[in-house]
């Protein structure tokens, strides 16, 4: 149980400043505004042979990329907080295995999504005056596709802080990784917000579940030779 | 020395019978093979199908390829001996640029066949591309990383990442509608084993063909690879 002990000290120092968690709110922020902008105009018109207004077709794709451009920016930082002042080398001198490090900074990257996605949703409903069909079902899916995200990001994050270029090269190697995640969120978040059944998205929540599984599985094994010198 | 020299021997032959296949399989695919797969009412030329003889052995033999970043990763890890790193080089640079060829001439035949070069939810041609850039990603870390311990390192750790991600992206593009037909069993959703007879046997060559040529070029970029080190040692040596 170590990890709880890593992912507190993560949030406690996180806390004090909230330096990683206020631009990544306001990042996600800024990219629901940009969309309003942009299909602002747009979003209300009805389509009639699909039966839905615009922004429902729009809604799925733009909250998952503000999720997951803003979720970004806290995995790159992740880490490299760690590399300053050697407090990595602190890390592994812990009396504990090498993947409760990763498991505490799954932990506390999930916390921080967390906050700033409950801080996205809301604004999101008001630029947009949505109104969410299915909240439970949203809540499920949002929670599997973003531990999705933070299991491999996490891992990816320890990954490239040993680069030359780690802040551009994790969107970089993230992203083709992440896209089964993101398919399959994308999609059964539409679902749920036009009010679907847990039964509609049977296949998308499993692709998530064995994602999430596999990619936490594998991440336990692969994730100390990341960080071993 | 001698098996040194006797393996070198037998690359070289190895080089020529792929030179001389490549050459076969074209002449036989352009001049002699029949069209492979019934056109239907495409909207092309019915001649544009002969390029499924080279886009399917050359698809297959990137994946192929991608198997054996992935399997030699893993040996890279448990045994950090630097060969095991070296194989995963080159076959994931050979693998990009065959998944590249197949991205292409997938594309060249879809455009003859469905009248569109992209269709944007179809299974296998969103597989195909994410295989292609999540290998693409593997070259970028490779490129971001100076030391050769930890390049090794960092590069084998994605290398079984990426190929994981393979099956289940594989898997997550089902639920969309399909285009793409599908011709080696087993195909679930029917239409499987349109190949048979004459076709298979040009299809045999070639792909015997494109196996060798993604062989060579992963050998050729090995010996590429040792002579750099060579290079580089001669140069520690003599302070340059």
């Amino acid at each position: 149980m170590k990890f709880l002990e890593i992912a507190r000290k993560d949030l406690l120092a996180e806390f004090r400043t909230k330096q990683m968690l206020n631009s990544m709110v306001i990042f996600a922020l800024l990219v629901i505004v940009i969309f309003s902008f942009a299909f602002g105009n747009e979003a209300t018109i009805f389509v009639p042979n699909l039966n839905k207004k615009i922004v429902d077709l729009l809604a799925p794709g733009m909250l998952w990329i503000s999720f997951t451009f803003a979720g970004m920016l806290g995995l790159s930082r992740s880490f490299a907080g760690e590399k300053e002042e050697g407090c990595l080398e602190g890390l592994k001198l812990c009396p504990a295995e090498r993947s409760e490090i990763y498991n505490g900074k799954v932990l506390s990257n999930a916390v921080l999504m967390f906050l700033m996605e409950m801080a996205t949703l809301p604004i999101f409903i008001v630029l947009f005056s949505y109104e969410i069909k299915n909240i439970l079902g949203l809540i499920v899916v949002v929670f599997l596709g973003t531990f999705g995200f933070i299991f491999v990001g996490t891992l990816l994050s320890a990954l490239t802080v040993n680069t030359r270029t780690r802040e551009i090269l994790l969107p970089v190697i993230l992203f083709p990784v992440l896209i089964p995640v993101i398919l399959s969120a994308v999609s059964a978040t539409g679902i749920m917000l036009s009010n679907g059944n847990f039964s509609d998205v049977a296949g998308e929540l499993q692709i998530l579940v064995v994602y999430d599984l596999i990619f936490f599985v594998v991440a336990q094994m692969v994730f100390e030779y990341t960080i071993e010198d | 020395m001698q098996t040194n020299a006797m393996l070198n021997m037998l690359k070289k032959i190895i080089y020529a019978i792929t030179a001389v296949l490549i050459l076969i399989s074209v002449y036989l695919v352009l001049f002699i093979a029949p069209i492979p797969i019934d056109p239907g009412a495409a909207a092309g030329d019915p001649g544009n199908f002969k390029i499924f003889y080279f886009h399917l052995p050359i698809a297959i033999s990137a994946y192929l390829s991608f198997f054996i970043v992935f399997i030699s990763s893993i040996l890279y890890l448990r045994s950090k001996k630097q060969k095991w790193d070296m194989l995963s080089l080159s076959a994931a640079e050979v693998g990009v640029v065959f998944a590249f060829l197949t991205l292409v001439s997938g594309s060249i035949w879809g455009r003859s066949a469905w009248n569109a070069y992209w269709v944007s939810w179809d299974v296998r041609l969103n597989t195909s591309l994410i295989l292609f850039l999540i290998y693409l990603s593997y070259l970028m870390i490779r490129q971001a990383v100076e030391e050769p311990e930890k390049r090794a390192r960092l590069s084998a750790v994605f290398g079984i990442i990426g190929f994981i991600s393979v099956p289940i992206s594989f898997l997550s593009v089902r639920f969309y509608s399909k285009m793409h037909p599908c011709v080696v069993p087993p195909c679930p959703s029917g239409g499987g084993g349109g190949i048979g007879g004459e076709v298979l046997y040009y299809l045999l060559v070639n792909f015997l063909a494109y196996f060798l040529l993604a062989a060579s070029l992963m050998m050729l970029r090995m010996d590429n690879e040792n002579l750099k080190e060579k290079a580089n040692e001669l140069k520690r040596k003599n302070n340059l």
